[in-house]
């Protein structure tokens, strides 16, 4: 652990300088003007521009294309032979929360099985090493989902950049989670029937309680089967303002979840949905997102029905699928997993979009995801494409400031390169 | 949410979990090739009846020519626009101008890609089984902390669904080991990944049996109430069993010189343990820490034995000119770390500093994903190397998932290689297998066509598929 405690302290370190600098007048990095020239600029909201330009101010986008006035003064950015893409957006990360998967280290869970009131901003550390090994993989934006089964809490939406949790927050509650998988039956009982009527007197108990919380406060009112403050909790979501993530996998719970999502006019997305393919068009129907793991093909009793081009056959019924990633390696094999849908199927353009403006437009993050004027400057420029193993991110930039790409690893392994040590 | 339902999944199966801890590799001499000859595993001396013996079969297939391909060999060569011609079940040539014999199947691989069949040296499949019920969960004998007479391919399930899906991804042969969660084991299963219906007929033939043996966080957790409970406790504990061993040898030795007397009672424990210590049974080791690679290598020299492989060699890179002048392999993963606390130090580079410091370096998985795409694991941990500036070709990163683990089973004068006159485990891919768009189109295990993406024919589904999976290799 020391060693850990001392990396960490001499990043800090690093970090109080870039802040010392801000406050001896220098402009803030992000309000620097930088032009990127000579790339090929993947807009997502548009086909691809070759040897384009990428002007950024004030840490957004302000002009992309090939005739862009680049004002005296900016700094320029030579990215010839280079592709930029939006900062990526991982909606389901882990980074941040807690230290790395050490056990007892983690920050996104609490105990029991009703916290829609419950928000893991707060155990967020942007000190975390984890952070910037994303960033290397071209994560700028995470939603940082609560672990645990049936309802489990909110989900913040951050920026990967920032000295504080403040600094990266981008939004506080992005989704609320229900979690309609096989970890859910004990709290319905022990029956997917069960957790179905627990889902519905909890959401007709917090609209009861919407309408007569004088009478709640009289105590006039029936007992209701949650505390008032995980109740209110509910109430963004049942009225349409906030995102419903429903995790499940089986056909019939991916079913369950699209009731629920028509019977209380919900803002529904899925999450995992390993047999979604199945009734892809029926979850295109309903105009529901989905975000899946591509590479998740093996068969078990939460998803018999597993198969690697789930997210192909979603979109080509018409879904908007976003991707995420789960494996060991961290979010940084994002775009990997991105990679390996288009292996199995997926147009690249899709697969682009499914890790950049999708998830922005089905978490409400309307000012990311595209490189747009007006958005906020999130681009990461690459060696060459960015799915594949042969292209690394050279320069990431979060809120138009630049970011280093050195991490815990890159200083283990300089320190490594050559055994026995001097 | 899904983090749970995700995430849970694929760390039990992996390094963490109590029940499935990954196992640790073993070692090898620098890259230069050759073996130590394995000494060809005859069960052990202390007994003469057949041990479930091997009953796999080649197949009788016809004659193969792939041409116009791209040849990885993984003997120093990449060949464009060349030709491999295999025939009852063997190499026959590799070159730039093979004739096709007129019976042979002539396969165009014009844009495409051929190497060995993929071996990956730590799996748990079958003794894991999918579905992932606790009724199939077979891996750790977590009942004593020394478990050596306990054998994997008695808990092998050859109806397991993630087999297919590793024939899918290129592999011809794994080493499936016990879990992790004892200092020793017991005995690994070398096997070809080809339909089943019992373990016999997957045995890879003449293949030495491995013991697995765990160091640092696992043992000392599951056994922390009635020890070992720390790592001074698993020195101990492996220096007690080959204590033991060594009695038991010295015995069984004296009575098969003399012939006198009755023979000495049999010890499946022992026995296991006195075949590492005759050397005809390898190491496999899960250990992570490159300290405790160390104390590892000094037991080995204690009782004289050889470590083969260490596995999830996280740490691989601290102690590279060890594991070269011991001739111990590495096993290890491109990028996954972090998940506990020995493996907290993982870097990308850890494949390509153990090559570069003349060690041998091995790709493994430990994982019903990972071993569906090591080409993949491969390509990043290349590429890693590459771009931190760490010499590095083509060629050595290919026989980190082929030649290289090969020789970790004990099988590298038969096959992990394409040269005239090893056994014909091939794989043509749809593009460079570097490339996170490349596919496994067609695998040879031995001569016999096991899977071909584009005939569904040759899409083996296990018994567990049928009438409720969907098909699982997708296009």
């Amino acid at each position: 652990m020391n060693t850990v405690r001392s990396v960490r302290s001499v990043r800090t370190v690093g970090r109080c300088v870039l802040a010392g600098m801000v406050l001896l007048g220098a402009a803030p990095l992000g309000a620097q003007t930088i032009a990127i020239t000579g790339g090929t600029v993947y807009p997502v909201s548009g086909p691809k521009i070759a040897n384009a330009t990428v002007l950024m101010n004030d840490g957004k986008v302000v002009a992309v294309g090939t005739n862009v006035n680049i004002p005296a003064g900016a700094v320029r950015v030579d990215a010839s032979g280079k592709w930029i893409t939006p900062g990526f957006i991982h909606a389901n990360a882990n980074a941040g929360l807690g230290v790395a998967g050490l056990n007892g280290q983690g920050e996104g869970r609490v105990q029991g099985e009703v916290n829609p009131s419950f928000n893991p901003a707060e155990g967020i550390d942007p000190a975390a090493f984890t952070i910037p090994i994303a960033r290397t993989g071209g994560i700028t934006t995470a939603l940082l989902p609560p672990g645990g089964p049936f309802f489990p809490g909110q989900v913040p939406a951050v920026n990967y950049a920032g000295e504080r949790i403040e600094d990266m927050l981008i939004r506080r509650n992005a989704a609320l989670v229900l979690d309609l998988s096989s970890s859910s039956k004990e709290a319905g009982g022990g029956s997917r029937g069960g957790t179905m009527a627990r889902v519905r007197r909890l959401f007709d108990d917090a609209l009861e309680y919407a309408r007569r919380k004088p009478d709640f406060q009289r105590a006039a009112i029936q007992p209701l089967s949650a505390p008032a403050r995980e109740l209110e909790a509910l109430l963004p979501v049942l009225r349409g303002q906030e995102v419903l993530a429903i995790a499940a996998n089986r056909r019939i719970d991916l079913e369950n979840a699209l009731r629920l999502i028509r019977e209380y006019k919900l803002r529904g997305v899925l999450f995992s949905a390993v047999e979604g393919w199945q009734i892809a068009r029926q979850i295109a129907g309903a105009g529901v997102p989905v975000v899946l793991e591509p590479l998740r093909d093996i068969p078990d009793f939460d998803g018999l029905g597993a198969r690697l081009d789930n997210a192909t056959l979603l979109r080509e019924a018409g879904v908007r699928v976003i991707i995420a990633q789960g494996d060991p390696g961290g979010e940084r094999n994002l775009r990997y997993a991105a990679g390996n849908a288009v292996r199995n199927g997926m147009s690249w353009d899709d697969a682009l979009e499914a890790i950049t403006s999708a998830p922005a437009a089905a978490f409400g993050l309307g000012d990311y995801g595209t490189l747009q004027p007006g958005k906020v400057a999130n681009l990461v420029i690459w060696s060459g494409d960015p799915f594949d193993f042969s292209s690394a991110a050279e320069r990431v930039y979060v809120r138009g400031q630049l970011m280093p790409l050195d991490t815990r690893e890159t200083e283990l392994r300089d320190k490594y390169r050559r055994v026995p040590l001097p | 949410m899904n983090r749970s339902v995700w995430l849970a999944g694929l760390l039990a199966a992996c390094a963490g979990g109590q029940a499935q801890a990954p196992a640790a590799p073993a070692p090898v001499p620098p890259a230069a090739p050759a073996a130590p000859a394995a000494a060809p595993y005859t069960d052990t001396l202390s007994v003469d009846r057949p041990q479930y013996p091997s009953t796999y079969k080649r197949r009788a297939n016809p004659p193969v020519l792939i041409r116009n391909a791209t040849i990885l060999t993984a003997t120093g060569q990449e060949l464009s626009n060349a030709s491999v011609l295999f025939r009852d079940g063997k190499v026959v040539a590799v070159g730039a101008s093979v004739p096709a014999p007129a019976d042979a199947q002539v396969v165009d691989g014009t844009g495409k890609f051929v190497t060995p069949g993929i071996i990956d040296t730590h799996s748990h499949l079958g003794v894991y089984a999918a579905p992932g019920t606790a009724a199939e969960s077979d891996g750790n004998e977590a009942t004593n902390p020394v478990t050596a007479e306990v054998w994997a391919e008695h808990s092998i399930w050859p109806q397991d669904p993630q087999i297919p899906l590793a024939i899918a991804g290129g592999v011809t042969v794994m080493q499936v080991l016990p879990g992790s969660a004892n200092l020793i084991g017991g005995r690994s299963a070398t096997v070809r990944l080809v339909p089943a219906r019992t373990v016999q007929e997957m045995k890879f033939p003449g293949a030495p049996y491995g013991v697995k043996m765990a160091c640092g966080e696992n043992p000392k957790r599951v056994y922390q109430n009635r020890g070992p409970s720390t790592r001074m406790g698993n020195m101990a504990g492996y220096r007690a069993a080959f204590i033991q061993a060594e009695q038991y040898r010295a015995r069984w030795d004296k009575w098969l010189k003399d012939k006198k007397g009755d023979p000495p009672a049999r010890d499946l424990r022992m026995e296991t343990l006195a075949g590492v210590l005759r050397g005809e049974i390898s190491v496999q080791n899960h250990c992570y820490r490159g300290d405790e690679m160390a104390q590892m290598l000094d037991l080995a020299k204690e009782f004289g034995f050889k470590i083969r492989s260490f596995h999830h060699a996280i740490e691989a890179y601290k102690v590279a000119d060890l594991l070269a002048a011991n001739g111990t392999a590495a096993s290890v993963w491109s990028d996954w770390g972090g998940f506990k606390m020995e493996a907290f130090d993982e870097i990308l580079e850890n494949a390509a500093l153990v090559t570069h410091a003349g060690a041998r370096a091995v790709i493994h998985t430990d994982s019903p994903d990972g071993i569906q795409r090591m080409n993949q694991d491969m390509a990043k941990a290349y590429y890693a190397g590459v771009r931190a500036g760490i010499p590095l070709t083509r060629d050595q990163a290919i026989r980190w998932i082929t030649a290289n683990p090969a020789w970790v089973l004990g099988i590298d004068q038969l096959t992990g290689t394409l040269e005239a006159g090893k056994q014909a485990d091939v794989v043509l891919w749809s593009g460079d297998p570097f490339s996170v768009y490349s596919k496994a189109e067609k695998v040879w295990n031995e001569g016999w066509l096991v899977f071909d993406r584009l005939d569904p024919k040759h899409q083996y589904k296990t018994d567990f598929n049928i009438g409720q999976t969907a098909p699982g290799v997708g296009r």
